[in-house]
């Protein structure tokens, strides 16, 4: 799939992310154990994040994929676990730089 | 990543928290938001290439960065302080546009054609009204977020291109989201066409910190603002850091809420770094080095390693309360020699930097290589520990008799002198050594001499460093940035040649 940087998609339990890195490729990107969507199409209320993937996602995290080199911002919090091709994608620490302006 | 996201994601995540204070109001980050889709309807409404703001800080001024965003223009501040000529002649170049204008700086400007004017006061009440803010809109998004004209010291002012993904990379990379404590506030006081006041904005709002704006800065106005919104953190550059301390020592007040202070935009002398850290021991200093084309920092000293320098009796470590620190993590810095190759640790050159943040872009107008390093015209050099210290432009460095000077070296000795208030060197023509070292002094005492200080220098430096032209001043010229202007100096000094010739 295309995962455009700036692109903006949702996953099921309401999360939205933005891609702030373009993956080289990637099949399928989850949240919750369901395809994400563009964040400008409606969303369908009768689908939820499956139990056993159903992190919170806080806004302002990001999470990242080694392999593909995917990288995402959480734009707005919700439940559901971040997968890319089956990988849990994990979380990326933030080194706070002391404020400089 | 658009930067007008960062304002929504804060805007939805935290609306109640105050974000901009100014002449105009207080707003909180939900009023923002509000303002910013009015005024991007506004934008959007209007057929132009760029939007435009001339005019004093204020919360006007975040709102037109965010809104031109969402309206798909990029945002072009303005330098008021130009001469009227050239301020027309800077608006032609972003025609068609809009532009945002103060009031009463409508009149310097209107004749220029290509350009729908808004005044401050009409921009203001669009932003309040409710009928922009429910306009639909669906604006194409632009690459460029901003263009930022230099200062044109050295010829036609440049504009500088920065794309949104080279600021929002730099934001969310280097800030926590909402990380601020509530009762934080920041005091901005560098003009809207400065690098720092664009980034100020954006770190700031996507931190939860409250941004105070001061329109005009003066010693005074900074700390009665600094008293009256209990600010806890602020940007200064080096010149504005010894008036507000002046203030601080005439009024014999403290600032107890402030925590942070950063400059950065200029060399600061030792001896007023020095002495805020003994007036502020419970303030925690950062010296921020970056370049408009760098969107901002690329370089940091910070709060530990400003004290670890101060207390230091080891002269390497000691000379680092005069260095930028080092790079951020997400970049990286090297010290190139003229052709190009990377010098070894401790050697001189210019410094390169690579990175996500990195436009080295002007319109029309590529600078950065394509392995992505950009030169940024910059003559420093790294320590054994990393500290990097950048001693001016390289246009600025003297070259006598084949050897390289950095100006900054030598002024940095004189101003550890006691009787020496302020102080420039720059290179004057020689028909022996190519150039020559020459040397501005505003002097504390009349009883100053020039035997004196060549011997000060000499003590410190090598004797080929020592000033051979000397003059003395009441001021130095400056630019409203703080930064000296060597050049203006070097020509009158070229067409008088040296009154003092030691």
């Amino acid at each position: 799939m295309e995962l455009k940087p700036g692109s903006r998609w949702r996953g099921v339990g309401g999360a939205e992310f933005v891609v702030v890195r373009p993956p080289k490729q990637v099949e399928s990107l989850q949240s919750g154990g369901h395809p994400v969507q563009p964040a400008a199409e409606a969303a369908n209320p009768a689908l939820q994040p499956e139990a056993d993937v159903s992190d919170v996602l806080a806004v302002g995290k990001r999470y990242s994929d080694d392999a593909s080199g995917l990288e995402l911002l959480v734009s707005k919090a919700g439940k559901g676990t971040l997968t890319v091709d089956g990988r849990v994608m994990g979380l990326k620490e933030t080194k706070a730089l002391p404020a400089s302006d | 990543m658009q930067i007008s996201l960062l304002l929504e994601m804060a805007a939805d995540a935290f609306p109640e928290r105050a974000a901009v204070v100014g002449d105009e109001g207080a707003f909180s980050l939900a009023d923002m938001h509000a303002r910013v889709r009015a005024a991007a309807a506004l934008f959007a409404e209007r057929p132009a290439d760029t939007v435009v703001f001339l005019g004093l800080n204020g919360a006007s001024f975040p709102t037109a960065l965010f809104a031109s965003a969402v309206a798909g223009k990029p945002f072009a501040p303005l330098n008021y302080r130009l001469p009227d000529a050239d301020l027309r002649k800077l608006l032609a170049r972003t025609t068609p546009s809009v532009a945002v204008v103060d009031d009463d700086m409508l009149s310097r400007v209107e004749s220029v054609e290509g350009v729908r004017f808004i005044s401050r006061t009409a921009f203001e009440a669009a932003c309040g009204d409710a009928a922009w803010r429910d306009k639909e809109l669906s604006a194409p998004e632009s690459d460029i977020a901003v263009l930022l004209f230099t200062s044109g010291t050295t010829g036609e002012p440049k504009a500088a291109v920065l794309r949104h993904h080279h600021l929002s990379s730099y934001v969310i990379s280097t800030v926590d989201f909402m990380g601020a404590d509530e009762d934080e506030g920041a005091l901005v006081s560098v003009p809207p066409y400065h690098i720092a006041a664009i980034s100020a904005i954006m770190t700031n709002i996507y931190g939860g910190r409250r941004i105070v704006y001061l329109p005009n800065f003066t010693p005074e106005a900074w700390v009665d603002a600094a008293v009256k919104h209990q600010i806890s953190h602020a940007m200064v550059v080096p010149t504005m850091l010894g008036r507000i301390l002046d203030v601080l020592d005439s009024r014999g007040i403290g600032l107890p809420h402030l925590r942070a202070l950063s400059y950065g935009g200029g060399r600061m002398p030792q001896p007023v770094i020095e002495r805020a850290m003994g007036l502020m021991p419970h303030v925690d200093f950062v010296n921020a080095y970056g370049l408009t084309e760098t969107s901002s920092t690329i370089s940091v000293l910070g709060p530990d390693d400003h004290r670890i320098a101060m207390t230091s009796s080891d002269p390497a470590v000691r000379r680092r309360l005069g260095s930028v620190g080092r790079p951020l993590p997400i970049l990286e810095i090297e010290i190139r020699d003229a052709e190009g190759s990377v010098v070894p640790r401790g050697e001189a050159g210019e410094v390169y930097v690579r990175g996500e943040q990195i436009a080295g872009e002007y319109l029309h107008k590529k600078v950065i290589q394509d392995d992505g390093w950009f030169a940024t015209n910059d003559a420093g050099w790294i320590d054994e520990e990393g500290f990097l210290f950048v001693e001016g432009r390289l246009d600025d460095v003297i070259v006598r008799g084949g050897e390289n000077i950095s100006p900054g070296e030598i002024e940095d000795v004189l101003r550890t002198h006691a009787d020496v208030a302020d102080v420039a060197v720059f290179g004057l023509p020689d028909d022996q050594w190519g150039e020559r070292v020459a040397c501005v002094v505003v002097a504390r005492s009349e009883n100053v001499t020039v035997d004196v200080l060549s011997a000060w220098v000499k003590t410190h430096l090598r004797s080929t460093k020592v000033p051979e032209t000397w003059e003395f001043r009441d001021e130095l010229p400056y630019n409203d940035l703080g930064k000296l202007l060597r050049r203006v100096l070097k020509s009158e000094l070229s067409a008088g040649q040296g009154l003092h010739a030691a």
